[in-house]
């Protein structure tokens, strides 16, 4: 078998959104990024897979600016960054959904999609007084979920305990793709969910794409990697074993390389 | 929640009844799930049986000198309840409160009468020892991420102990205090009532929070970090920042009742109210604020504090001895969190 970074045709003449050089993570003594290498391309869905500490998270968490690669080289548009948090991440388009959702559930739905960026009434009552423009925040919110056809929330006012697993993860989901102008990154989006839930998301991550938003992906999940996926980053042990696409490799061969059975 | 929001496209079929079937409303679920939304509304009813009760077992109860008179009692501990309350939210506790005041209240008294400093310079330096004590408590809690319990049981004691130091254990009385000082403890008149301004000082700051917790980005975070840290945390909300704060103007709500101590009990005593501190907590869990953090309304607190107010009151008018008082608040205490906890159910 034959693997190679540069498959999918594609993608060889246009620059990464995202790449991604050499990250390397330690924690204490163990090694949970050994020099890995990503690229992020324009409208495509990158899924990363790979099984339990094989770097899948760590790799995700240094794109997203929750951890902070040891070395490495880390690039939006051309341009080299340097994320310490997550907000760093945030201000250059890279939105995260996290497996735990991080939602606030007694928060409606309104000031979730807002939370951590809400936004103030116009003139002095906004400035001076610093009050919330509540009823604007929840006409957009209607028009985004509006946007993204997630059809089953309503109403934005519904606090998100009182949600279903698909409709608090669509929230989630419906937060990162408002604000994140660069890229979306799905963590286990469907690891709580349903059959019904879980392709609802796929059709949002499809949807993402289609509006021309590049989505990383990560799952456990092969039939979903390989149903919404153009590309699939393999973690193992750490490194990069291999980059494939849905079409040059079977779910078999991508289990055999994530668990060393074969080699990339 | 109805069963419109959570049913999928009718072509869902089959999915659509798991769903239906996992939400399906009883009448009590619908009652829980308004108290769930309105976590002001239960003391607020218990408020209104309780005064319609006492009002019933005894006619003095109603009239309006002794409603004036439990809320003039309810100043102190309904001010405390509210830099409670801040901290409730988050998810902390604070055992402080009352010995913060104390120990501000005996600054703003000593330097005001053995300094000879003026008034408002005094009530400067009170604010200034309400948010220094905030501080060290948002410092130990955010840096050395200690829980608050321990941390304000450990300042609660360090508090007291400088109050005693700081005052030589002796009481400041209120003659010899300036006028600004005393302030706080003068009546006005509106119509056959006579209003106090240290209440009136309290109703305000529950207006200036209760609209600073609904209205800002502050207040919505307040209740995110309370909720969830970790989310609020990856939501890119600064969730030290927001502790510390919290704590900060708790400290500083703290100095106000300083002010409405002195008026109220027109002294400075080193030993008063300690019991405060727990009145507080009372306060803030018989008003629906939940100790889990993130749920609950500055109003309940208010409400919380009325409520044993209007108990202690109406069974001392039924001749009750002060030990049932002191029974019935623990009943309340109780009862108060259970109902929370069965309101908590309705998480899915």
């Amino acid at each position: 078998m034959t693997t190679t970074e540069f498959e999918a045709p594609r993608t060889e003449t246009r620059e990464p959104i995202l790449k991604a050089r050499n990250l390397v993570k330690t924690f204490g003594r163990v090694v949970g990024l050994d020099g890995v290498s990503l690229d992020l391309y324009p409208g495509e869905v990158l899924a990363v897979i790979g099984d339990n500490g094989a770097g899948k998270s760590t790799l995700i968490k240094c794109l997203t600016g929750a951890e902070v690669p040891d070395t490495g080289e880390l690039f939006v548009s051309g341009q080299q960054v340097h994320f310490k948090r997550p907000q760093d991440a945030r201000v250059h388009g890279i939105e995260t959904v996290y497996q735990n959702l991080a939602v606030s559930p007694a928060l409606d739905v309104a000031s979730n999609l807002f939370l951590g960026r809400e936004e103030r009434l116009p003139g002095p009552l906004g400035s001076l007084f610093r009050i919330l423009d509540t009823k604007g925040m929840r006409k957009k919110a209607k028009e985004e979920l509006t946007r993204l056809g997630i059809s089953t929330l309503q109403d934005v006012t519904v606090p998100v305990e009182n949600l279903s697993g698909g409709q608090r993860q669509a929230v989630a989901v419906a937060r990162a793709a408002a604000f994140g102008s660069k890229v979306v990154v799905l963590d286990e989006p469907t690891a709580a969910l349903g059959v019904r839930e879980s392709n609802q998301v796929l059709q949002l991550v499809r949807d993402l794409r289609d509006r021309g938003l590049p989505v990383i992906l990560i799952s456990h999940n092969m039939p979903h990697v390989f149903d919404v996926a153009d590309r699939i980053h393999i973690q193992r042990l750490g490194k990069c074993a291999a980059t494939i696409t849905p079409q040059s490799h079977t779910m078999t061969d991508a289990v055999a390389i994530m668990t060393g059975a074969a080699k990339a | 929640m109805t069963q419109q929001q959570t049913a999928g496209p009718p072509s869902a079929g089959h999915a659509d009844l798991a769903e239906e079937f996992l939400d399906r409303q009883t009448p009590l679920s619908r009652i829980r799930n308004i108290l769930h939304r309105y976590p002001a509304l239960s003391p607020a009813i218990v408020l209104l049986i309780a005064v319609v009760v006492f009002g019933l077992l005894n006619d003095r109860f109603l009239r309006v000198e002794n409603l004036s008179l439990i809320t003039q009692q309810v100043a102190m501990v309904g001010t405390l309840a509210i830099a409670q309350t801040l901290i409730i939210l988050t998810a902390g506790i604070d055992l402080s409160v009352g010995a913060v005041m104390i120990l501000s209240s005996m600054v703003i008294a000593q330097l005001a009468v053995s300094n000879g400093i003026p008034g408002p310079i005094a009530l400067l330096a009170g604010l200034a020892v309400g948010l220094g004590s905030g501080a060290l408590n948002g410092f130990l809690v955010t840096r050395f991420r200690l829980p608050p319990f321990i941390v304000t049981l450990g300042t609660l004691n360090i508090f007291i102990a400088l109050t005693l130091l700081y005052s030589g254990g002796s009481t400041v009385r209120g003659s010899a205090m300036p006028d600004m000082l005393t302030w706080l403890g003068s009546t006005f008149p509106i119509g056959p009532v006579r209003i106090s301004t240290g209440v009136v000082m309290m109703l305000l700051l529950y207006v200036a929070v209760a609209f600073i917790l609904g209205k800002t980005a502050w207040g919505r975070h307040v209740y995110a970090v309370g909720d969830d840290k970790e989310a609020a945390r990856l939501a890119g909300i600064p969730v030290n920042r927001v502790l510390m704060s919290v704590y900060l103007a708790a400290g500083a709500v703290l100095a106000i009742g300083a002010w409405i101590q002195i008026g109220r009990t027109n002294a400075a005593s080193p030993n008063a109210g300690v019991d405060l501190n727990l009145d507080s907590i009372t306060a803030v869990v018989i008003g629906g604020t939940s100790l889990f953090g993130g749920r609950g309304s500055i109003w309940g607190s208010l409400l919380g504090a009325l409520i044993v107010g209007v108990f202690r009151n109406g069974l001392s008018l039924a001749g009750l001895d002060v030990l049932y008082q002191t029974l019935a608040v623990g009943i309340l205490i109780i009862i108060a969190v259970s109902v929370d906890q069965w309101i908590r159910k309705v998480k899915s």
